[in-house]
């Protein structure tokens, strides 16, 4: 059983498909498409290595020639009594192409680690910006474990191929070529011999090429299951451990880990295959010249000398073969991961950034929904959460949302801050479509506190100051100070510049709210949404930031999601949600004083206070 | 842990060596591989040795008979090299995927029991990349590395024995290259050790980056802080690139030389093999051997560079693999510890202080807190005045750092972890569920929850909303249940809780996203279960704290007082102030208010 299947993970609608998918023929060419686009900036570069590696081994080729003249002359010339001076030439000069080689193979290596290493920057940036440019819904498919497996092991993959020197395949195909000439040249029928070889070489190509590709893309599958479990299951560690899930955790992991072994030792069983293949190939076809030219030269057909240099030369043709294997294993698993990122990069943003946006200089807050509907996923009929909605909030009004958990409240604030996109009707900020405007004018007008308050390893200051990154220090602590969050900052043992660690974890849930809730206050947005900020805080720190809400709200428009009704004080307005409708709309004070959901809700609610 | 920290001092090979117990199991496949590995490396030296005594031979001499015997010797070498290349990729196809796997396995089992204190500190993507890169990077080394080392080493040690019989000046020459070699190779490797374990911890950082990215997309999108969040990756990568840089300037340094080690042997033994030559100390012949000889010499030494490469990485790999395994876990049974059997369910905290590991500010100072069996204590207090801390001590997430707490009279440290998480479970004020089935979720670690049992625990916690997801029970929510309502995924978090009516039970805020129908109808129900189950429940809302029998006000770390709500109401004004219901709205403070449109 495949861990794909296993009953655990549950079913979600996009298990279909982790990527659309158009075929394999589709998805190579797309992947190579990548790698032409992260070479094409250092052709330059690339050209200049390539003239390296020929120089190198156009000086390597003098070593033999020296050597010869060497012992042919250098040391006749000694035995006829006139001095080793030629012998010493010769000596230099193979110093010399020696310090050549050197100095050209030290280039080679610093310009194409070079050239590497930013191609790999390259490519970890691109993929970066457009995994931060796709929307909510695909991330929530994806999943984090993913994104860090594209980033990581993936990118790595292809960094192992960039690794694996240039100067093999330059060299291979060069001494493939020229050898093959020098063969044909020597002796026609002897390198028809060697030719013999060459159609089965082709097919142990394709074999190893067909197999492979599956093999190290089932690899990249399996490894980002096993980075995705591992990533979550530690992330959860105080469920894990609270709640014994050690063993089923473990259960787990190795059977995710047994697939990615099974994965890859598939692939390594293929290249067990493959390269002694190519091996064997090379060895045989050796042997059928050693035999079938060893025979011409016996019967005078040619000379011992063009026997001798054809199994010299052999050598030489088929270790480059053998080369070549291993960098197309090399070539084969980078390719595997190459699809996987020209497939996240071919991901389009389900909320995209319009053609032609249209600018919103200075926002007023006034906010409609027209006739919305929508559902976190489209195909279903019965998923829908908004099945129908209106909604005109006038600039400045403080609007406060209240209704059942799962109504939809979350919902609507989340398409008016654009994390989604309605299916049918419209959101417009001042009469502007959100959808049509850029992400940075958006966001300068829709803040949103979201309901799960997340903060980032860094600072408590770093944390705020991304409300506004050009605040100072002075801005900071100003926010801080008007939601009532500076006492228990200084309080702190490096006050602002205390780490809170991942996800805010040095801080208590109500610390976290209150650093989010500066955060968005430091902003300074047209239009503020606050969900459920201040569920987590005690009442005196709450009744704090309602109070601070006050004098914040007066000039701006806000929409206040909340279960304590504390909130509504604060409010111009009111709406009661029930199931995705907004069945009540209006001022607090008359709909308590009615007979409507409202009044029996705020009945309820006040009986809670005891 | 990160980059930023100061690179451990090397501590070489030590740690790679303490991987041997990994490969102990699979000492008979090693030695297959390593025999067939030198089978291929002289198979293929016997090739061209065939050749010439086929030239030598047979065709000197014209004669058809020889050849046929010598080219097939020829060709069952060339045979052989491919079978013992295959074998040798064979074996290694299992047992070092084996290997790796195994090791792979033990780090998450490892990881799975450091304490939350370890993990509250530790960046996932430094975890991630140990699993992954790291091991790679051993496994190819152990796999591959140390088999080359070796089978290089001992062609070295032939060829240059062959060198000594030939002509033993020369041969001398040779066996000296070996000392700048290993000069060369001890300075390469102190250099080479730290901007390795720089790359591999960058790394970890890009890694760590980019989870923090992924998880908070959210508050990245409702900020648009993309750019910021972008520049942060960037700076990361940016680093990576210098380091690898670094490492790959010091590689073309070593690379380059190493390079030229056979070639300068090579002219040297040239020169004097042809002045011996001259004197006639040395026949033609044999110096024409001796440089083949030499040339031969010239692939093992290139490769050790290259091995010596990943022998470094796989050490400082193993350096970072024995920093997690080389952590203790803080919090684990002691010695002796015994089940926790059938308990009545008595908690008591008794002179408990606790601070956070690494900090220097006690948390909690001397709580003394008693709650009968059945009975259900509320908690109250400040924000961050310590009431998730003193909940996370009693299922042991963390120890207390004095005093004890005790369940029937019993030190909880003195029984073993299973049985005491057993007895005790926790809602957590942030849900943490995971991307799996909803009935995954509810049961986690009880993967013998009936479905009776759950489905009784899905009413307590009012969460029947589950039988309408698209597959019930069977739906994956999303990762950590944010395809959920907030609401819906509190709601999870209690059932899960409550699921197969623990003895004791801790609730931290357990209400918090809840409207106030909903929460109704989840307290109507949680009270048949906290009628019969001792209770610590976390409130900050008076509606909460009526699910107690007796709410205890945290202050400055300390219990300051104990009593019902009520009594409490009447007579500790700080109690009061924290939860009382009159919102007074009216003495209108000054607040300090900036940013002001
Ligand atoms: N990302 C998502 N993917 C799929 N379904 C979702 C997603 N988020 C919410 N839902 C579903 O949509 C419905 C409305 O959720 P929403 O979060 O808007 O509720 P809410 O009114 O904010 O509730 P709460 O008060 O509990 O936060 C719920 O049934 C929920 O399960
Ligand atoms: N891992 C940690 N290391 C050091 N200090 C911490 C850590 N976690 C929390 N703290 C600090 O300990 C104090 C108590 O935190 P705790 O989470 O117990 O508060 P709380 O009473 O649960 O608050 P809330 O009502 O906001 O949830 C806080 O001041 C917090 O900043
Ligand atoms: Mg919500
Ligand atoms: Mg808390």
């Amino acid at each position: 059983m495949t861990t794909a299947e296993s009953p655990w993970r549950g079913v979600a609608s996009e298990d279909a498909a982790e990527i659309s998918v158009a075929g394999g023929v589709f998805l190579r060419e797309r992947s190579r498409r990548l790698l032409r686009s992260l070479a094409r900036p250092h052709k330059a570069a690339l050209w200049t290595v390539a003239g390296a590696v020929l120089l190198q081994n156009a000086a390597g080729m003098a070593g033999p020639y020296l050597i010869a003249v060497g012992i042919d002359d250098g040391i006749p010339q000694i035995l006829a009594g006139d001095g080793p001076s030629t012998l010493f030439i010769v000596f230099g000069l193979f110093m010399l192409s020696a310090v050549a080689q050197g100095a050209l193979r030290w280039f080679f290596f610093t310009r194409s680690g070079y050239v590497g290493q930013a191609m790999l920057f390259q490519l970890r940036r691109r993929v970066f910006n457009h995994l931060q440019g796709l929307s909510l819904s695909f991330h929530e498919k994806y999943t984090s474990g993913r994104v860090i497996s594209r980033l990581t092991s993936d990118v790595e993959t292809i960094g192992e191929l960039l690794d694996e020197s240039l100067d093999e395949l330059v060299m291979a195909v060069l001494s493939i070529v020229s050898i093959g000439v020098i063969l044909l040249v020597l002796d026609a029928p002897l390198a028809l011999v060697v030719l013999l070889s060459f159609p089965l070489l082709l097919l142990m190509f394709r074999w190893f090429g067909k197999n492979s590709t599956l093999s190290y893309r089932r690899t990249r599958e399996t490894v980002a299951l096993l980075i995705v479990q591992f990533a979550e299951s530690l992330g959860g560690i105080r469920a894990v451990q609270a709640f014994r899930r050690e063993p089923r955790n473990q259960e787990i992991f190795e059977e995710v880990a047994d697939d990615y072994k099974a994965a890859n030792r598939r692939a390594w069983q293929l290249i067990a295959v493959f390269e002694p293949g190519i091996m064997l190939l090379g060895n045989l076809t050796i042997g059928a010249v050693l035999l079938y030219g060893g025979y011409r030269t016996i019967s005078g057909e040619i000379e011992v000398g063009v026997l001798v240099a054809f199994l010299l030369y052999l050598r030489r043709f088929f270790a480059p073969m053998e080369d070549l294997s291993v960098l197309y294993n090399s070539f084969q698993s980078a390719t595997a991961a190459l699809e996987k990122l020209s497939g996240v990069l071919e991901e389009s943003a389900t909320v995209p950034a319009p053609a032609y946006p249209r600018s919103l200089e200075s926002p007023q807050g006034t906010v409609h929904f027209d006739a919305v509907r929508f559902g976190y996923r489209s195909d279903a009929e019965a998923a829908v959460v908004l099945p129908r909605l209106d909604l005109r909030i006038p600039a400045g009004q403080t609007v406060a949302l209240v209704g059942a958990t799962g109504a939809g409240k979350s919902t609507l604030a989340r398409l008016l801050a654009r994390f989604y996109d309605p299916h049918e009707g419209s959101v417009t900020v001042d009469g502007v479509d959100v959808r049509d405007l850029t992400d940075a004018d958006l966001r300068r007008a829709v803040v949103m506190v979201t309901q799960e308050s997340f903060l980032f390893s860094g600072s408590v200051a770093e944390n705020i100051a991304l409300g506004s990154p050009s605040a100072s220090r002075a801005d900071i602590e100003q926010a801080a100070q008007a939601i009532g969050a500076h006492e228990f900052i200084t309080a702190l043992p490096e006050g602002y510049d205390t780490d809170v660690r991942k996800r805010g974890g040095r801080l208590s849930a109500g610390q976290r709210q209150l650093v989010s809730f500066a955060r968005a206050f430091l902003a300074d947005p047209a239009i503020l949404i606050l969900d459920e900020a201040t569920s987590s805080l005690d009442v005196p720190s709450e009744r704090l930031v309602q109070r601070a809400l006050r004098t914040i709200l007066t000039d701006r428009t806000a929409l206040i999601i909340a279960h304590r009704l504390s909130t509504v004080e604060i409010a111009d307005r009111v709406l009661v949600m029930s199931d995705g409708r907004i069945v009540e709309d209006g001022a607090a004070a008359d709909l308590i004083g009615g007979s409507g959901a409202f009044a029996d809700l705020h009945q309820a609610w006040l009986d809670s206070l005891v | 842990m990160s980059a930023d920290q100061p690179v451990p001092a090397a501590r070489s090979f030590r740690s790679l060596w303490r991987l041997r117990s990994y490969l102990a199991p699979y000492k008979g496949q090693l030695l297959v591989m390593g025999v067939a590995a030198l089978f291929t490396v002289f198979a293929e030296l016997a090739v061209p040795l065939v050749s010439a005594r086929v030239i030598d031979g047979p065709v000197a001499r014209g004669e058809t008979s020889g050849l046929w015997a010598l080219g097939a010797l020829a060709i069952a070498f060339g045979i052989g090299e491919a079978v013992f290349g295959f074998v040798r990729r064979w074996v290694q196809s299992f047992c070092m995927l084996d290997m790796e796997t195994q090791l792979r396995n033990d780090l998450y089992a490892h990881l799975q029991r450091l304490p939350v204190a370890y993990h509250d500190r530790a960046q996932t993507g430094q975890l991630v990349t140990r699993a992954t890169s790291d091991l790679t990077t051993i496994r190819r080394f152990l796999g591959f590395g140390v088999i080359f080392l070796i089978v290089n080493v001992m062609l070295f040690a032939v060829v240059t024995v062959l060198l000594f019989r030939l002509y033993w000046p020369l041969g001398l020459v040779v066996a000296l290259s070996a000392i700048p070699v290993v000069l060369m190779t001890m300075s390469f490797e102190r250099e080479y050790i730290v901007a390795s374990r720089q790359c591999q911890d960058l790394e970890g950082d890009v890694a760590t980056v980019v989870e923090e990215s992924a998880v908070g997309i959210r508050i990245i999108k409702a900020l648009g802080r993309r750019r910021q969040i972008g520049a942060r990756f960037l700076r990361e990568a940016r680093r990576l690139r210098t380091a690898s840089l670094g490492k790959v300037r010091i590689l073309a340094k070593f690379w380059s030389i190493l390079d030229l080690v056979p070639q300068v042997l090579l002219g040297v033994v040239l020169l004097f093999g042809a002045l011996a030559v001259s004197r006639g100390d040395l026949s033609l012949g044999s110096l024409v051997a001796f440089v083949a000889l030499v040339v031969m010499l010239a692939w093992p030494i290139e490769a050790m560079g290259w091995i010596l490469a990943i022998g470094q990485e796989s050490a400082t790999a193993a350096d970072r693999l024995y920093d997690v395994f080389d952590t203790e876990p803080a919090v684990q049974d002691t010695p002796g510890a015994r089940d926790l059997a059938e308990v009545r369910g008595l908690l008591r905290f008794e002179e408990v202080s606790f601070r956070f590991p690494g900090s220097n500010q006690n948390v909690l100072s001397n709580v003394d807190l008693t709650i009968e069996p059945g009975e259900t204590v509320a908690l109250v207090g400040a924000t961050g005045s310590g009431k998730t801390a003193l909940t996370a001590l009693v299922p042991r997430l963390y120890d207390v750092t004095s005093g004890r707490i005790t369940i029937d009279g019993v030190d909880i440290r003195d029984v073993t972890l299973s049985s005491l998480r057993r007895v005790v479970a926790t809602a957590f004020e942030d849900p943490t569920l995971f991307s799996a089935s909803v009935r995954e979720n509810l049961a986690l670690g009880r993967i013998d929850a009936t479905d009776a049992e759950i489905a009784e625990a899905i009413d307590i916690a009012q969460a029947g909303f589950v039988y309408e997801l698209p597959w019930g029970l069977a739906t994956r929510i999303g990762e950590q249940g944010l395809s959920l309502s907030g609401g819906q995924r509190q709601r999870l978090a209690l059932a899960r809780a409550v699921l197969g009516r623990p003895r004791v039970l801790v609730l931290d805020d357990p209400l918090s996203a809840l409207d106030v129908y909903t929460e109704g109808l989840v307290e109507e129900a949680l009270r048949h279960v906290l009628a019969t189950t001792t209770a610590l429940v976390v409130a900050h809302r008076p509606s909460t704290v009526l699910l107690a029998d007796r709410v205890a006000l945290l202050s400055g770390g300390r219990i300051t007082a104990v009593g019902t709500h009520t009594e409490l109401l009447d007579t500790v004004p700080a109690y009061r102030q924290i939860l009382s219901a009159e919102a007074d709205f009216d003495d209108d403070l000054e607040l300090p208010v900036g940013a002001s449109r």
